[in-house]
């Protein structure tokens, strides 16, 4: 394999050389727990840990929410306050899974930001990048379906407004939004499906996290350099590496208990902060709420929906060429997934042959400006549609074009990157200079 | 192209601030001081049984409480009545069984009955179901020291009456400095002495309100103690185990990095 070279399990007793020719379990949990990981990984390389144990928190507290919930229009509502007063710890449990799907995109964003600024997505780690969006729009697809069973007003009009965008594609697409509802509009068979749905998707998504991280454990992980771990020999790779075992695995253990301190004090003293008091409505399809918002980490992709209206340009030009088939709502609609698709895109779309922003003195300010970016795109999200908010929209969400189709594909032509280090090994020693004491390179 | 952006950025930023600080919410919510607020913040039990008291005689003339067991009035972390107050007190409803199909006296395995009135929604959820304080530009960040002010917004709502009415397509609206849009159809439901409280608290409105608001709190969110014990402990529990897997962490790492932990 061309992996990092080090050493595989060798089965020693007469049991476990039995299990190994039948069954190699020992040997792919040994060679999963023992990877070579390069010593430099920083505090961002936290997150997959944490979206790992999110995930596990979700599918358990969901299960056992699944046993007192009723997935109907007129018992919906009703079964989570039975939840929240009736069930042993049923507060807590529904508070967690809620809470949890913001903890969830919290670290997803915080994953994804990482991968963007060292280049993780580059060569050969494109399917690694690819799977995880993948896994990104699932678990947006699976939060979206989760927030409508509780049936609360927000549930209803999110649905209805989210499925309407799928009315919106030209020539199938009304019969595409029944077909999608399970009738002419959100009600019972929507309920239904979102709530089967709701309980697949999760599965699916473990599935491709075993995929995703199988893809990185074959090319190994980047790291804060970008400089790949040197393979010629084993003991090369070692003077940059050290097993995942113990050492990431009791330093992400660390950070998650600090992250998961923060979040059992939003879950304890705040669990409501991040939803949407309407929610607390029981949904009601002949009363519309005066502002239809989606939860806080779907707002940036709101807002891009929202910032193409008939008064664009580029809305009115495409409207022209094809004729009128793409209105100002369709055009909304390709831009908010258009958004997702070429960040799924970017390891194409970047052109420069050094990963790391860290030695990229130009990539590093328009990253930032990404950042904030992505941030005055999500409180626009949650304003009303008038005023200075569209064009606020239009402007975040021409940058956030900007950034993957113009900025990335230029700066690897006209930025001058800086030196890297050698190898990781001068990365770290440079960090730690008495730990060249163990080793003479100095 | 950076600076034009930046540019527009910033000036796009600024309209926006100067947009909103001329109002689009124009309502006044005051920011009563709760003896639940807070991570630490309690329940007060002689509260709860006043706010409860008001909600009887006055609030559930027209508004419902469908999602409240009566039971839980002698739950703990609630008002805490005795269990023969509590089926006392199930007895001055009336509820529809359908095993009988008809109407009879409630018992506290009942819940509390839906609103009389058509359109008077039920306030089992009311203190969760409004937020009184947004800002500041809709960040919603005064709500980390304020709380999301529900009770507040119920509170501000009944001691906002400003005494003047319109008719409009047949329908009085009575003017409320609360209520988003200024004008409610709900006719002021508190004047003061309302209520005789038996613990001789005073019965102003200010406090008639402070104390139904309180009780709706609890209405809507039952558990809030047990949450907030849990969610101590929790805290706790993870806080220790972050100290004890920083040190663990440290002294792995060190030979690595070269440190002499000794």
């Amino acid at each position: 394999m061309a992996g990092i070279p080090h050493d595989h399990y060798e089965p020693k007793s007469g049991g476990e050389k039995w299990l190994h020719s039948r069954l190699p379990i020992v040997g792919l949990m040994y060679d999963t727990l023992m990877i070579p990981t390069p010593k430099n990984l920083n505090w961002m390389w936290i997150w997959g840990i944490v979206l790992t144990f999110v995930l596990v928190l979700q599918i358990v507290t969901g299960i056992v929410l699944v046993m007192h919930y009723t997935p109907h229009v007129d018992h919906a509502f009703s079964s989570v306050e039975h939840i929240m007063r009736n069930v042993n710890g049923g507060y807590m449990l529904r508070y967690l899974h809620q809470n949890g799907a913001s903890l969830f995109f919290v670290a997803v964003y915080a994953h994804i930001l990482r991968g963007l600024y060292y280049g993780s997505y580059k060569s050969p780690r494109e399917i690694t990048w690819i799977i995880g969006m993948l896994i990104y729009l699932m678990m947006m697809g699976t939060a979206f379906m989760g927030y409508v069973l509780p049936w609360g007003q927000m549930s209803f009009w999110g649905a209805t407004v989210i499925t309407g965008l799928f009315g919106a594609i030209p020539f199938i697409g009304e019969a595409l939004q029944t077909w999608l509802l399970g009738g002419p509009a959100v009600d019972n068979a929507t309920l239904n499906r979102f709530f089967s749905l709701h309980y697949l998707l999760p599965f699916v998504i473990l599935g491709l996290v075993v995929v995703h991280i199988w893809a990185f454990h074959t090319t190994g992980n980047n790291n804060p350099t970008g400089v790949e771990v040197r393979r010629t020999s084993k003991e090369e790779a070692e003077k940059d590496t050290l097993p995942f075992w113990p050492y990431f695995v009791i330093k992400d253990l660390f950070a998650l208990a600090v992250i998961l301190a923060v979040f059992f004090a939003v879950v304890g003293f705040m669990p409501n902060y991040l939803g949407h008091p309407d929610n607390y409505i029981e949904a009601n399809p002949l009363a519309t709420p005066a502002h239809i918002v989606p939860e806080w980490y779907f707002l940036p992709f709101y807002a891009i929906l929202r910032a193409f209206d008939d008064t664009v340009w580029a809305v009115q030009f495409a409207s022209f060429i094809t004729g009128g088939i793409i209105d100002a709502k369709f055009f909304g609609v390709l831009a908010m997934f258009g958004s997702i698709a070429v960040m799924a895109l970017v390891p194409w779309l970047d052109t420069s042959s050094v990963r790391s922003a860290r030695y990229r003195p130009m990539l590093k300010w328009w990253f930032w400006l990404f950042v904030v970016n992505f941030f005055v795109l999500m409180w626009v999200g949650a304003m009303p549609a008038e005023g200075i908010y569209p064009i606020i929209a239009l402007i975040g969400s021409a940058y956030w074009f900007a950034y993957f189709l113009i900025i990335l594909p230029l700066l690897g032509v006209i930025e001058k990157p800086v030196a890297q280090p050698a190898t990781i090994e001068d990365d770290f020693t440079s960090h730690y200079p008495k730990s060249s004491d163990a080793t003479p390179a100095e | 192209m950076f600076r034009t952006l930046t540019l527009s950025a910033v000036a796009a930023f600024g309209l926006a601030t100067a947009g909103l600080a001329a109002g689009a919410y124009d309502t006044h919510i005051e920011d009563f001081d709760f003896s639940f607020e807070g991570p630490f913040g309690t329940y007060d039990q002689n509260q709860l049984q006043r706010g409860l008291q008001v909600y009887t005689e006055v609030c559930a003339a027209c508004h419902g409480l469908k999602f409240v067991p009566i039971r839980s009035l002698s739950e703990e972390g609630g008002p805490s009545m005795p269990e023969d107050q509590v089926r006392a007190y199930a007895e001055n409803f009336e509820v529809f069984d359908p095993e009988l199909d008809d109407f009879r006296t409630a018992l506290p395995s009942d819940h509390f009955p839906a609103s009389g009135l058509e359109n008077a929604p039920d306030l089992s959820l009311m203190a969760k179901a409004r937020a009184g304080f947004h800002g500041p530009y809709g960040l919603g960040i005064n709500q980390f020291f304020k709380g999301i002010g529900g009770p507040e917004y119920i509170a501000s709502l009944l001691t906002g009456y400003t005494g003047e009415e319109k008719e409009e397509a047949g329908v009085i609206l009575y003017e409320n400095k609360a209520f988003p849009g200024g004008w409610i159809s709900m006719a002021p439901p508190l004047y003061g002495e309302d209520v005789e409280y038996a613990d001789g608290h005073e019965n102003d409105i200010h406090h008639i309100a402070e104390d139904v608001s309180a009780f709706l709190m609890w209405t809507a969110e039952p558990k809030m103690m047990a949450r907030k014990q849990a969610g101590f402990a929790g805290v706790m529990l993870l806080t220790l185990l972050s100290v004890l897997l920083y040190l663990t962490n440290k002294r792995l790492w060190a030979p690595v990095k070269g440190k002499d932990l000794s």
